[in-house]
């Protein structure tokens, strides 16, 4: 392949800048892209990678900058205007309409289509190019039928049929499974042949390092460097990535008693899939003090519902849930909470904090009934803040309580809901992708805190996708997979790969 | 009970019931695009009081039809402006627009309650001709009815079969979406908004100056509620619209044909027969996506920074 | 409340904006409407001045002013209070019908009994009435089956006809079909100073008084806008999602059924066939313009009553139509409605 730097660049961006209340999210970007080449952007998450390609796209319109075509200035005023420059991008929580069918979805992105709607005609395009570049699917399916690894091939088929030239992709590995990964590699290596230009939006080294020819590396909205892949080191673009220098996570020996009455049991639970979800069949689980029970698995094969249950938010049609000892089998979350259960979701604005209250009043949520005086009608605020400080000088970092939630960063909110659900000494933590969307330090900070709560004698069950911190902190491994456990390991005992395998399926043991 | 009465009560159903589709259709359409409505009740009043006027002016029904259309889309337009443009809450803005139809309609029909007007002629049924005139007046029906079910059918085939209502249908559902595909959401909802007052004009336009051939202040009681009923019972379909309507045709029917029969039932409890169903209705297939209403029905559309 | 923090309030910067908002608002619906009279070739300025004369020019009709403001405060509370849950509670109308149905019921079944126990006993009823009617939504809600804007809207058609059905069918008074025999006095609420201002004027604002003072400052006004806020989080964090949006929607039914018993008792003193023509729609707008806060519904609902009791004296003195005055009233609605950030930072 030729150096892409004799050739001149299908698109260049120059000085894009972008701000947002309080954010400078874009600074002065200068970027060249080429044709048949794949180029990463790679950064923290709010580095500014999603907002320099929705500039790019017309969602948003850049403050200050310069977008040329084939070196010709052109103006990108909404995504229309980046259609005819025959630019697409695939979003990273994906934009199909769930009513619509796959045709009808990939129509609305037709750039020559007909005023009166010919379906059939719009079938047969669909099939001629899902064979081409081998992404089979029903154009009659309605999209919410589909799962994610399959809308995500109708986004590329949506934006191969509107003709673009340059595809801009999301993130778009953060839901799939490892196998699924290198099948839409391939893809996206056959349209590089093609003479496409592809952008990958990503915070994943390694996928870099596989697939692309260039990276650019943004950081805090500037562009760190360039580099080709040939002089691109994983130690490189560390240093890219991150000002600081990382500093290290401390683990402690776990205090696991295998003898001890577990604190959380599940025998034989099932439950009844709500719309898309999962079902969960046959789930058995113990997890002990002092112990983190980590559950390995691609996001969709029942953590959702594994959390939910545990929790209380679902009800399970078999089975029984015991808290020490104690029968709670569909017993509200209330109830769960009084007993001691904190929950750490992996959205924490969306699943754990109410955007418009204060971080204050959102710490008082899962206590209300412990800080409530005269019945009800008062709350001794007093108190609370003396609790939370208490916690805040054992995990060692802490928030401003009079600040709005909505306007934290990711970092601090996930922060405040550590703080919160650690108050008070939890006896059983759930933790759910506990560092998705976590710049590296956060993660550090949220990944301590358990390690500490582990220490105190807590039992922790450990959702996560991410096998390399999964080996790091579990004591015992799970792997789920469908809605039900396939595997159980000592990590010590087994490896990335043998893991990995039961995750997709493709090695399937039923255990007990 | 005879032949003719039960011809009396099928007749008088199909009127009332043809004024009912074309508004439910519009909503079906504003509906498709993501907007509620609250402001039909005004949206018919104004546009009944205002198409009645002219036709008394002018003597001529179809003019008088016409000037119905275009103040219906017309009094969608201040709802748009208010929803799409100034961003303000569905409800609130429907109601408010229902409250100026309210006091527009009574003004303008102020001089003409009680007058006389030329209705739209009647056509009876082809072959029906040479019954005598007793049955053959009873199964002559104005154009507006003819056309009622054509209308339906032409709805259906713009949202599911153009590439106008593949757009209209994805602002309903996600109006990022649509705008990433190239289109404006803002305009598309003009444009649902404009037809769906276009259509409930001809609706009122039914009422006042094909049926009842009068005008009243709040002549409408209630059909502008009822078609938003209507439009969640038929799923936001435009052919099962005319399954709804005719529900509510044969609730009138069924109405008149216990009194005519003597069985004494409160016409009250009747009335609410419409609703009752709808609300079942809903209850059965609740929780259904398949049932579901489009996705970002209600919601504002704020666009991109 | 301390007295400091109600002065603060009193004094706040908020306040005196809300309140010159609301006159640019009049002016401008004044304005737009004076238009339309001058179209139809009657003169603005008489107009208005019978208006403000008759609702400003003497006690009597400023208190028709108050009288008027009554069931719009109440019916907005039954709004306001079930929007903090993040209900949209369209409803109002409906659970008033059949609020005003109960106490009405007790009213005629309990004529011998004394005031005191009468009207407490009507009150009651009406509540019991309204939430009632606001339970079905309620429940079809918190079980995640159907919408309450769709059901508490198609319920507010079924009402008045299961009124009119009553009213016809069983309760209709020897001389009418269309009402009841009047309520004997017991049955009244009081009124104040030879006026037609009720007690139902009291009944608002203390409702507004502890509206306010429970979502600020008790635990279950943290839980409820916790709900409103995010209601997946709050489940998450052990608040009874389900029992919350039930109660609260059978509150604000009951508020509204509320309304209707302070209207038929303290206005009417008679149930009449279609008596409401909108108050809980007018509760609804007023909630709805006023960011659902107890002193925004307080001023908005000062407002629309200028314009409907105002109406009132226009149709004596120019003839025209008394829905003519919805006119001026939507004039006004729109220009609250046009500009968004009227309450900037509520949530209603």
């Amino acid at each position: 392949m030729p150096n892409p730097q004799d050739r001149s660049p299908m698109i260049s961006l120059r000085g894009i800048t972008k701000s947002f209340p309080g954010v400078l999210a874009n600074d002065h970007i200068d970027l060249d892209i080429f044709s048949s080449e794949i180029h990463a952007l790679l950064g923290e998450n709010g580095a500014g990678k999603s907002t320099l390609m929705k500039i790019l796209f017309g969602f948003y319109r850049a403050d200050a900058g310069e977008i040329r075509l084939s070196g010709k200035p052109i103006s990108i005023r909404s995504p229309r205007d980046a259609r005819s420059a025959r630019i697409g991008m695939v979003f990273q929580d994906l934009n199909l309409i769930p009513a619509f069918t796959v045709a009808e979805n990939i129509a609305l992105f037709l750039p020559n289509l007909k005023v009166v709607l010919n379906p059939q005609e719009i079938d047969n395009r669909i099939n001629e190019i899902s064979k081409q570049y081998g992404l089979a699917v029903n154009p009659r399916a309605l999209v919410s039928q589909l799962s994610i690894g399959e809308q995500q091939k109708v986004e590329i088929l949506k934006l191969l049929l509107s003709d673009a030239r340059l595809l801009i992709l999301d993130e778009p590995t953060r839901v799939l499974a490892p196998h699924e990964v290198e099948a839409l590699f391939g893809v996206l290596d056959n349209l590089r042949k093609d003479g496409y230009a592809i952008v990958l939006i990503t915070h994943k080294m390694k996928e870099v390092l596989q697939c692309a020819d260039r990276i650019t590396v943004l950081r805090s909205g500037r562009v760190a460097g360039t580099l080709l892949r040939s002089e691109a080191t994983e130690e490189k673009l560390v240093k890219l990535m991150f000002e600081k220098a990382l500093s290290g996570l401390k683990i402690t020996e776990s205090k696991r008693d295998e003898s001890s009455k577990p604190i959380l049991e599940l025998r034989g639970i099932e439950t009844r899939a709500e719309g898309a979800g999962v079902t969960l069949k046959g789930i058995d689980l113990q997890v002990r003090s002092g112990e983190i029970v980590g559950v390995a698995g691609v996001s969709g094969n029942g953590q959702k519902e594994l959390c939910d249950v545990v929790l209380g938010m679902t009800t399970c049609v078999r089975g029984e849930k015991y808290l020490f000892e104690q029968n709670l089998t569909n017993r509200s979350v209330g109830a769960m909470r009084r007993k001691g259960v904190g929950f750490i979701p992996e959205n924490p604005l969306a699943m754990a904090s109410i955007p418009f209250m204060t971080v204050l009043e959102n710490m008082a949520l899962p206590h209300t009934w412990r800080y409530a005086r005269y019945g009800g009608f008062a709350i001794d605020w007093k108190s609370l803040k003396e609790d939370i400080q208490k916690t805040e000088k054992q995990l060692g970092f802490s928030v401003n309580f009079y600040a709005i939630a909505k306007s934290l960063s990711g970092g601090n909110l996930q922060r405040m809901v550590i703080l919160r659900e650690m108050t008070h000494d939890p006896h059983l933590i759930i933790a759910s992708y506990l560092t998705r969307g976590l710049d590296m330090q956060s993660a550090i900070a949220a990944r301590q805190a358990l390690i500490q709560a582990r220490e105190r004698g807590a039992g922790i069950l450990f959702i996560s996708e991410d096998l390399e911190e999964l080996f790091m902190l579990s004591d015992r491994l799970l792997v789920l997979y469908g809605g039900r456990f396939v595997g159980e390991f000592k990590p010590s005992e087994t490896n990335i790969y043998e893991v990995g395998h039961l995750m997709t399926g493709s090695k399937v043991e039923h255990v007990g | 009970m005879n032949l003719l009465s039960i011809l009396g009560v099928f007749s008088s159903a199909i009127f009332s019931g043809t004024s009912l589709l074309y508004t439910t259709l519009g909503e079906v359409i504003g509906e498709r695009s993501g907007i509620v409505n609250l402001g039909l009740e005004g949206v018919l009043l104004v546009s009944a009081s205002s198409g009645f006027a002219v036709t008394v002016i002018t003597g001529n029904p179809y003019i008088g039809v016409l000037v119905a259309v275009i103040i219906g889309g017309l009094m969608n337009m201040i709802l748009g402006y208010l929803i799409i443009h100034r961003k303000a809450n569905q409800l609130a803005s429907g109601l408010a627009l229902m409250f100026f139809g309210f006091g527009l309609s009574a003004l303008i029909g102020k001089s003409y309650v009680g007058a006389k007007i030329n209705a739209l002629p009647r056509i009876a049924l082809p072959g029906l001709e040479n019954l005598p005139k007793l049955y053959s007046s009873l199964l002559s029906f104005d154009i507006l009815i003819y056309t009622a079910i054509p209308v339906a059918f032409l709805v259906w085939w713009l949202l599911f079969r153009t590439r106008w209502g593949l757009g209209l249908r994805a602002v309903g559902e996600n109006a990022d979406t649509a705008y990433a595909s190239g289109r404006d959401p803002r305009l598309i909802r003009y444009q649902a908004l404009f037809l769906n007052g276009l259509l409930a004009g001809l609706g009122a336009a039914h009422l006042s100056i094909a049926y009842t051939m009068t005008w009243t202040e709040y002549m409408t009681a209630g059909r502008g509620f009822i078609a938003v009923a209507l439009v969640i019972f038929s799923r936001w379909h435009p052919l099962r619209a005319i399954v709804g309507a005719l529900l509510f045709s044969g609730a009138v029917a069924f109405q008149l044909l216990l009194q005519s029969s003597g069985v004494q039932v409160s016409p009250f409890l009747l009335d609410t027969i419409p609703y009752v169903l709808t609300v079942l209705v809903l209850i059965a297939w609740g929780g259904n996506r398949r049932h579901s209403a489009p996705a970002s029905l209600g919601r504002v559309y704020h666009g991109t920074e | 409340m301390s007295a400091r923090t109600f002065l603060r309030i009193a004094v706040s910067n908020t306040l005196v904006k809300n309140i010159a908002r609301y006159v640019m608002m009049m002016l401008l619906a004044l304005l737009l409407f004076g238009i339309i009279l001058l179209a139809t070739g009657k003169d603005p300025f008489q107009s208005y001045r019978d208006m403000f004369g008759a609702t400003f020019g003497s006690a009597y009709g400023f208190s028709e002013v108050l009288v008027a403001m009554i069931p719009m405060l109440i019916t907005a509370l039954a709004v306001a209070l079930p929007s903090r849950v993040g209900l949209i509670n369209v409803g109002g109308e409906g659970q008033l019908y059949i609020g005003a149905a109960f106490a009405t019921w007790g009213a005629l079944t309990f004529k011998d009994q004394p005031a005191w126990v009468l009207l407490p006993l009507m009150a009651l009823l009406g509540m019991i009435g309204g939430a009632l009617w606001a339970f079905i939504p309620g429940y079809l809600k918190s079980i995640g089956l159907v919408n309450e804007t769709i059901t508490t809207l198609l319920m507010n058609s079924i009402a008045p006809k299961i009124v009119g059905f009553l009213i016809f069918g069983f309760w209709h008074s020897p001389m009418d079909t269309v009402k009841t025999e009047n309520f004997v006095s017991a049955a009244r609420l009081p009124t104040f100073f030879n006026t037609r201002v009720h007690l139902g004027f009291v009944i608002a604002l203390v409702l507004l008084a502890l509206f306010w003072i429970i979502m600020k400052y008790t635990r279950w006004g943290l839980e409820m806008r916790a709900i409103g806020g995010n209601p997946q989080a709050a489940r998450r964090n052990g608040i009874p999602l389900k029992g919350y949006l039930i109660v609260i929607m059978c509150l604000g039914g009951a508020i509204a059924g509320l309304a209707g018993m302070s209207h038929v008792s303290g206005f009417y003193g008679v149930l009449i066939l279609n008596f409401s023509m909108g108050l809980g729609f007018m509760g609804f707008l007023i909630c709805w313009l006023a960011g659902g806060d107890p002193i925004g519904i307080f001023l908005m609902s000062f407002v629309v009553a200028i314009i409907t009791t105002g109406g009132n004296f226009l149709q004596l003195t120019q003839g025209l139509p008394y829905a003519v005055i919805n006119i001026l009233l939507a004039l006004a609605l729109f220009v609250v409605l046009a500009s968004p950030k009227f309450f900037e930072g509520k949530k209603a």
